[in-house]
């Protein structure tokens, strides 16, 4: 009794978060589902003005924004929670790209090829991105918002104190170690490498940290396409591994107890970068969206500070960096009474100016041609172009629906690294859950 | 009493009817529901969302050689004994028996501190908690002005943490209950053993402790079931880390439910937590039938 009264308390509470119980089946009112987080309110505030927008040219239809504020990996059961029910279900959601297949799978999205061959501008989306939203049944179920890489960001002025190269282009992750080793001799309060880990940040240590190493060591996948086999027991994975415990044990990155701790990756991370307190991050090319004007805490002095690299290759293999890009879409929800209003709210909050605006004040790379193209973009951030180059290299996830629960389990096998665990031992208890988790048949070691 | 019975069951159905009816929507209804959902792979996205399949025992067969159950299991034990039987029990029980008969002003001044925290809504409570706790939290900023190092004490002791936050939160229950208990102890009996000798020791454990078990059971009752099932406070203050170290079964269910996606695979988790639950009011049950 007491059991299902949790649990029945736990869905009620995430799906009643924003205590209103409004209808979105009125056809007056469009109810729009995403996420707002710690310094993640770029998308918020673009939304609040495409309401705006969107209500004057619509008289008579009401934009309900509905922010869930809660990190990625409690982003997503909670809109899965909200889709389930009608009374909650949203018009327009933002979707991880790569949760696509499941959601279609699931019956919470709507197909909008009709929708996208009446629209001019969806030429201009790149053709990659566009199939960003493509599901395997080739519909395709939200036009995406930008897109990202993958890289290293380092504090130059931390650099010139531990004598290090203010130009740093790592070739090896042996290269990245010794980096972080000086600066930790010569500053021991810094911290030398951060990278995203432990259970608080959910996807983004599966990601952001184990993936950019897989995909650098020789065995270079976790999934397999050709023989549709996911790559376990895995080599490179226990390389990954070792790299973190490299990081973790020898104090170059942050305590065990700061993983451990929601508010280290949700906003002290941040603080201690701007106060010059991280030498080198492994993260993305949306931070500079932390750091520009319309910022929660500007820092206008990150453009001679922050330094950026790509990630190397293990041992410098061949393409000699990595990069990783994830997506994300506005999408419109299968429970949608209205979904032509629904639709022209996407186009509204992802037209040329709509987009623009966006991708600027995020620091999100364009997806649209006509706004890679404006000069504007660059004005801002001076590392767009960098990042942008990375995209000749970049991979993306696996979107199978089994994914998730491999990505589950890539993170209980670092967060048992980062404390303390032998990376062969979590390795090999990783492939063996792996192995449960998709069937033996359809993996191989490598 | 054969006069009354003869009126058969509506004399009793029309009052009970409306608690009943709530009692069968309420709490036979989502453990009916629960009970179907764990033979089922249904989950929160993908084709088993839309068409959930029946996949006979194949989530208890997971759930038995679960590699986190076995912890989650004594973790769940362990905060339940430590901070409702042992902490918020006992705590509450001296608090109750320190109070009674003192001055009007020393009751309410330590009644209403001990009240203020039980007042707090759970999820206020834990961030203050956190707050409290964290490695540049209140102690550590107390114990740095006493010359004192301290830890980040949410990840060197996260049980004790949440053990300790619980009997912090909720120790009033037992005490408000022991208060009201020890109000209706009769004041010559205790008299009578003052008179025979006892010292307040013997008095308290001779003649008001056997008194008092009824109430003892009872409470015990009420605070580990509601204790089993304390989800917030875990989860705002360590979210069951680091690592697995402080995931207790509530935690872990909502992981494999919500996390995993895998909503039939957590109503089993949650089948285990009754089993845990329902052990604990067994044996409270059998205290509560024997007579003294």
């Amino acid at each position: 009794m007491r059991i299902v009264g949790a649990l029945v308390a736990v869905a009620l509470a995430a799906t009643g978060l924003t205590g209103c119980a409004g209808s979105s089946g009125d056809g007056r009112t469009l109810r729009v589902v995403y996420q707002r987080w710690g310094d993640f309110v770029q998308l918020d505030q673009h939304l609040a003005r495409t309401k705006a927008e969107f209500e004057r040219e619509h008289p008579g239809t009401t934009v309900e924004l509905v922010p869930v504020v809660a990190p990625e990996n409690e982003y997503l059961p909670k809109v899965r929670l909200m889709l389930r029910a009608p009374a909650t279900a949203p018009d327009v959601l933002y979707e991880d790209s790569y949760h696509v297949n499941a959601d279609v799978a699931a019956g919470y999205l709507h197909p909008l090829d009709d929708h996208l061959a009446r629209w001019p501008d969806w030429a201009q989306f790149v053709e990659s991105t566009r199939q960003a939203g493509r599901a395997v049944d080739g519909r395709t179920y939200g036009v995406p918002i930008g897109t990202d890489t993958r890289g290293l960001w380092y504090n130059r002025r931390l650099f010139a104190q531990a004598g290090l190269p203010t130009d740093w282009r790592p070739a090896s992750w042996a290269d990245v170690l010794a980096a972080a080793r000086a600066v930790k001799a010569r500053l021991p309060d810094v911290i030398a490498f951060d990278m995203p880990a432990g259970r608080p940040v959910g996807e983004a240590a599966a990601m952001q940290s184990m993936q950019m190493l897989l995909h650098g060591t020789d065995t270079g996948v976790l999934y397999d396409e050709r023989e549709g086999r996911w790559v376990a027991p895995s080599a490179g994975f226990a390389d990954a591994l070792r790299f973190v415990r490299e990081v973790f044990a020898s104090g170059l990155g942050p305590t065990p107890a700061q993983v451990a701790d929601p508010y280290y990756s949700k906003s002290g991370k941040e603080e201690l970068t701007r106060s010059g307190r991280v030498a080198i991050r492994l993260d993305g090319s949306w931070l500079p969206g932390n750091w520009l004007s319309g910022a929660p805490v500007e820092w206008p002095e990150w453009r001679q500070i922050m330094g950026t690299a790509p990630m190397p290759t293990q041992r410098g293999q061949h393409p000699g960096r990595v990069s990783l890009s994830g997506g994300w879409l506005l999408s419109v929800g299968a429970g949608s009474r209205d979904k032509d209003a629904a639709f022209a709210f996407v186009t509204k909050a992802l037209s040329r100016e709509g987009a623009l605006a966006y991708n600027t004040a995020a620091s999100d790379l364009p997806v649209r041609k006509d706004v890679a193209a404006d000069p504007r973009v660059g004005e801002q951030n001076p590392t767009i172009a960098f990042w942008s180059s990375l995209l000749e290299i970049t991979r993306y996830r696996p979107t199978l629906v089994e994914y998730p629960r491999v990505s589950q389990e890539i993170q209980v096998a670092m967060e048992q690294v980062v404390n303390g665990a032998d990376p062969e031992e979590a390795a090999r208890a990783w492939a063996e859950r792996v192995r449960q988790v998709v069937g033996v048949e359809r993996t191989r070691s490598g | 009493m054969a006069g009354r019975r003869r009126r058969g069951p509506l004399a009793w159905l029309l009052p009970m009817g409306p608690a009943l009816l709530l009692l069968l929507v309420f709490v036979a209804g989502p453990i009916l529901w629960c009970l179907h959902t764990a033979f089922t792979n249904a989950a929160m996205s993908g084709a088993a969302a839309r068409a959930p399949e029946y996949v006979g025992l194949d989530n208890f067969h997971r759930v038995l050689t679960d590699p986190e159950l076995g912890q989650a299991v004594w973790l769940t034990v362990v905060f339940t004994v430590g901070s409702a039987v042992l902490g918020q029990n006992c705590l509450g029980m001296l608090l109750a028996v320190l109070l009674h008969r003192r001055h009007r002003v020393v009751r309410n001044v330590v009644g209403g501190t001990v009240v203020a925290a039980w007042v707090l809504p759970e999820i206020v409570a834990a961030f203050a908690l956190q707050a409290f706790l964290t490695a540049d939290g209140t102690l550590n900023a107390v114990l740095a002005a006493l010359g004192l190092g301290g830890q980040d004490w949410l990840y060197s002791a996260p049980v004790l943490a949440v053990v300790l936050g619980n009997v912090w939160r909720g120790t009033a229950f037992s005490m408000l209950v022991y208060q009201a208990a020890l109000a209706e102890v009769p004041t010559e009996l205790v008299e009578a053993a003052q008179v025979d000798g006892a010292g307040p020791l013997r008095r308290f454990w001779h003649v008001v402790l056997p008194l008092l078990r009824r109430t003892v059971v009872t409470n015990l009752m009420l605070v580990t079931l509601q204790t089993v099932g304390v989800f917030t406070l875990v989860y705002v203050m360590t979210a069951g880390g680091p690592g697995t170290a402080s995931q207790t079964l509530p935690l872990l269910m909502y992981e494999r439910a919500f996390g995993f996606g895998e909503i039939g695979y957590g109503t089993t988790v949650a089948f285990v937590l009754l089993v845990v639950a329902g052990t604990f009011a067994a044996v409270y049950a059998r205290g509560l039938r024997e007579e003294v």
